[in-house]
């Protein structure tokens, strides 16, 4: 079970990474990934399915989730249209294309490769922890060499402070789009992975990932303080595992898990809200802590 | 005479809540000649900080012409004519990227109005430079090159603000009363900087400020707005001529205005 909840962890902490670099560096929410999620899924299980191998199939899903950002990212910049709700439609959208991808709501791999058969050998679930760190090792010395060009720079300057860095002729709505064609890639990736793993797609599968990505977010900026970029991104991966140990524990003690979406959100919006709580009863001056100016 | 920059009858009109048309700049003619230091006098509504921004292109105009070196700029936007105009906030937190770092900032202000690429930012071969540039300030900002700039006080981040727009020496440098938020002395000392780096790198400068002594020390030329109009224009020596008194006098008719 441990170690089921760890090989978990991994694959979910891909898609924390990939809300992160929109959510944390761009600083605005976009839920095209609650679609592009489930896309990356549907996608890959149906390539797979179609007898193309799961190396390529994995990609396709890739392929498809940054189509799906790119879509947003134009209703967005280009169409004028508030973030939050270019999300949606596309979310909303993604769910007749999965219908049309799959030609059915969900589609299983029973009896099909899938990339974790090239560890077969292994324990039970070691494959999937294999999978899981060597794409994680992927995805973040990739965005680290990305965050550390010339354009990355721009592109953290991007949501940083938006006029100054038009001021400095970088073209924001372009960084944007970049940044959310990247990160819904990404997502795309984690739900092909996550896919392989539990052996099937759902049309329905992306509803509430979002809280699951934040969660891994919140965890690890509540017990990791004042890291770098690079530092942070591993640290997501943490507050991955942690969650899924968290979500582990509390069906070990028994907890309803009826209630298991209730409980995460309560536990994200307590977290989220913290600072505000923090102002509220006076704590940062308290600790000494206050905003310099 | 060319100019370097050049607004025939540029016109700002905003609807506001009620649908009423609100000039904010009216049919304004300005020609700036390379080399002019222009402080830029005006109360509050009379359109200096709207004119800025038809000049950065922040802003789209309503209508009229803009043009650079006899270039149409008027339908550029504001990441394209940032390869040309460097630009001061009056916000401290405006002109810099507050989790970044000091050197960071600098590094992507070296590359104003360039392609960025998907190369290496090559920060190192950089620093010994952003080191020096800092020390010239002397206000410790060399001792800060690793502090993201949201920690910085707000007197080091007009400076480092000051420093990252004129380190790729801008054809026109805009500073919208950028010593306005600092405490006096901090202020002053920002003042004298930005002085001395238009004197060093012969730049060509537009300063918006509520200082009358500042707008008759500095520049050598003078323009008053009033109602999104340019009042007065004064060369140099017209310039010389005006005492603070005249400037006061100046001001109060205006406020006068105001109150019919």
């Amino acid at each position: 079970m441990l170690i089921s909840a760890i090989a978990q962890g991994f694959l979910w902490a891909i898609l924390g990474i990939g809300i992160y670099t929109t959510y944390r560096i761009l600083n605005f929410p976009d839920l095209t990934a609650e679609g592009s999620f489930p896309l990356g899924a549907a996608v890959a299980v149906t390539a797979i399915v179609s007898g193309i191998h799961p190396v390529v199939a994995t990609a396709a899903a890739v392929f498809a989730g940054m189509g799906a950002g790119l879509v947003t990212g134009l209703l967005y910049t280009k169409g004028k249209v508030p973030v939050i709700l270019s999300g949606i439609l596309v979310m909303s959208g993604l769910h007749s294309v999965m219908l049309f991808v799959m030609q059915r709501p969900n589609l299983s791999l029973l009896n099909h490769p899938r990339l974790y058969d090239a560890f077969a050998g292994l324990p039970n679930y070691f494959d999937v922890v294999i999978v899981g760190i060597g794409t994680l090792i992927l995805v973040v010395s990739g965005l680290l060499f990305f965050f550390y060009t010339s354009k990355g720079q721009a592109y953290i300057a991007t949501g940083d402070n938006e006029s100054m860095a038009r001021s400095l002729g970088i073209q924001t709505d372009n960084m944007k789009i970049l940044g959310l064609v990247v990160s819904n890639g990404i997502i795309a990736l984690s739900g092909a992975l996550i896919a392989q793993s539990n052996g099937y797609a759902d049309v329905n599968g992306g509803i509430g990932v979002i809280v699951i990505g934040l969660a891994s977010i919140i965890i690890a900026e509540v017990v990791f303080k004042e890291v770098t970029l690079g530092e942070r991104l591993v640290t997501i991966v943490i507050g991955s595992v942690l969650y899924q140990l968290l979500l582990l524990a509390v069906i070990r003690f028994g907890f309803d898990t009826t209630y298991i979406r209730l409980f995460s959100s309560s536990i994200l919006a307590v977290f989220l809200m913290t600072p505000q709580l923090h102002k509220g009863l006076k704590l940062d001056r308290l600790s000494g802590k206050e905003e310099r100016e | 005479m060319n100019g370097l920059l050049e607004l025939k009858q540029v016109t700002k009109i905003i609807q506001n809540e009620s649908d009423m048309n609100n000039t904010i700049l009216d049919h304004v003619d300005l020609t700036i000649r390379e080399g002019d230091f222009i402080t830029v006098l005006g109360g509050n509504g009379a359109g200096k900080s709207t004119l800025f921004n038809s000049i950065t292109g922040s802003q789209p105009v309503t209508s009229g012409r803009i043009a650079f070196n006899g270039k149409p700029v008027t339908n550029w936007p504001e990441e394209k004519r940032a390869r040309f105009i460097g630009r001061v906030f009056q916000d401290p937190k405006m002109g810099t990227a507050p989790r970044m770092t000091v050197e960071e900032n600098l590094l992507l202000a070296l590359k104003r109005g360039q392609q960025r690429h998907f190369f290496p930012r090559r920060l190192k071969e950089n620093r010994e430079d952003f080191k020096q540039l800092c020390a010239s300030v002397g206000n410790g900002l060399d001792n800060h090159l690793d502090t993201p700039t949201g920690h910085l006080s707000g007197g080091q981040r007009q400076s480092l603000s000051l420093l990252m727009t004129t380190l790729t020496q801008p054809d026109l440098l805009l500073l919208d009363e950028h010593t306005a938020a600092l405490d006096p002395k901090t202020s002053k000392r920002l003042m004298t900087l930005t002085n001395q780096m238009i004197q060093q790198k012969e730049l060509t400068c537009l300063m918006i400020t509520h200082r009358m002594e500042d707008a008759l020390t500095y520049g050598n030329r003078l323009i008053l707005m009033e109602n999104g109009k340019v009042k007065l224009d004064l060369n140099q020596e017209e310039k010389d001529k005006l005492t603070l008194e005249d400037l006061f006098v100046l001001f109060e008719k205006e406020e006068a205005l105001e109150t019919v």
